[in-house]
């Protein structure tokens, strides 16, 4: 089953091999991040078939299982016969695990991406600045902490006046 | 009750119903909420609820062992199966009232969440490190928007204020430990809901304050959601929630 599960040009690390794939796969929400971006990939073992980890960004996000249906559909495609997709919840999901390349690609697409560490429990009403992904401003406000997704925030920039989504910080 | 560790599965269920009911009660809001911002928070809110109720029903699908799934527990229990506090289920009046019922759970969930956090249940601590996250965000919308309507005009103070007024009676339930409780407290399952109310209170209080509300007085109480001894109001909020699972047994999308 080990041989079967793992490609031809096995010269790759399997792991490896699944990770780059894996790199490939979108956000069904935000599809110009991957999965592996976004940071909700925890593991993959190679071990009796290839076992992939995956973390709910919020409790609720509905893209949750098409994410698991995407990553499972791209192993199938690129051959590998026995996929398990196990849902991991501890430690939960936090956006300082988007990458960099993620947080790069999420400005280019329009989304402010995620100010650099999580807020601390007990801040309330504070929040930080975020720079327009539009003309850099620091001059925003936010019009509503909830978006179009549960990850986003809706804000506004008050130098070029668009309005723009940004990933919160949790 | 039945599966393995009866105690558990009831404490479980009051979490998962507690959260289920609300989140039913904020998607009543979708596309009437009065602002497109507002529609879109709470119901942001009401699918962070949803998802934490799916992680509690499966768990307490698994703890009673009689391989019901979370759809099954959701879609076909009985009010009287339902352990939610029955502030839950309180209609949503106007959005005032909802914000004024969302500011009391939110801190409520807040502190718990916290506290189980340090669960000697590693699932449900696993849950709460989750939930908290979004606790916290919810708390902060739900409190924003409750100082600016009671320090806002006359109209919405008194809005707010009357809401309160007639909702303060159902938090009694929160901190009315029964023997489920008390047996989660003392295994190191939940924390003390005697420790838990001053912190809920100062939280409320500190917000009420800003808000310029008052608080009202406490009065006895005779609602035991917990118990599963509804209000009228989570039987119809039942029906319509579970109508399609009920008309179509079994259907899938």
């Amino acid at each position: 089953m080990v041989a079967a599960a793992v490609r031809a040009d096995s010269s790759v690390d399997p792991t490896d091999a699944v990770w780059t794939i894996l790199a490939q796969v979108p956000d069904p929400e935000i599809p110009v991040i991957s999965v592996v971006d976004l940071g909700i990939v925890r593991y993959v073992r190679c071990e009796n078939g290839i076992h992939v980890g995956l973390t709910p960004t919020y409790s609720g996000c509905p893209a949750t299982d098409v994410i698991r249906q995407f990553v499972k559909e791209a192993l199938v495609r690129a051959g590998y016969d026995n996929v398990v997709i196990e849902d991991v919840l501890s430690p939960p999901w936090s956006s300082d695990w988007i990458s960099e390349e993620g947080r790069r690609k999420l400005n280019a697409y329009g989304i402010a991406p995620p100010a650099e560490s999580v807020s601390s429990p007990r801040k309330l009403f504070s929040s930080p600045v975020i720079a327009c992904p539009r003309c850099g401003s620091r001059n925003t406000e936010r019009l509503s902490e909830f978006g179009s997704t549960p990850c986003k925030a809706h804000y506004r920039c008050t130098a070029c006046l668009e309005p723009f989504d940004y990933f919160k910080c949790i | 009750m039945s599966g393995a560790d009866p105690a558990l599965l009831h404490f479980v269920l009051r979490l998962a119903d507690t959260s289920l009911v609300l989140a039913q009660r904020l998607g009543e809001w979708v596309g009437h909420a009065p602002a497109l911002e507002e529609d879109l928070g709470l119901a942001n809110i009401s699918l962070d609820l949803l998802g934490q109720a799916r992680f509690l029903l499966s768990y307490a699908g698994e703890l009673e062992g009689r391989g019901r799934s979370e759809d099954e527990l959701a879609f076909t229990r009985d009010g009287s199966d339902y352990f939610n506090h029955a502030l839950v289920e309180q209609p949503n009046g106007d959005f005032g009232r909802t914000i004024v019922r969302q500011v009391l759970v939110d801190a409520f969930q807040l502190e718990l969440y916290e506290a189980l956090q340090a669960s000697t249940d590693a699932r449900l601590a696993e849950i709460a490190a989750k939930a908290i996250k979004e606790t916290r965000y919810h708390f902060r919308y739900s409190a924003g928007w409750l100082i600016r309507l009671g320090d806002g005009t006359a109209e919405s103070h008194a809005r707010v204020q009357d809401a309160l007024d007639d909702l303060w009676r159902f938090t009694r339930e929160f901190f009315a430990a029964d023997e489920t409780d008390q047996a989660m407290a003392e295994r190191g399952i939940a924390p003390s809901l005697t420790e838990l109310a001053p912190r809920w209170l100062a939280r409320v209080e500190e917000v009420l304050s800003e808000a310029t509300l008052r608080r009202p007085p406490d009065v006895p109480y005779s609602w035991h959601g917990k118990r599963g001894e509804h209000t009228e109001h989570l039987g119809y909020l039942l029906a319509e929630m579970q109508f399609m699972h009920r008309a179509y047994p079994g259907a899938q999308w």
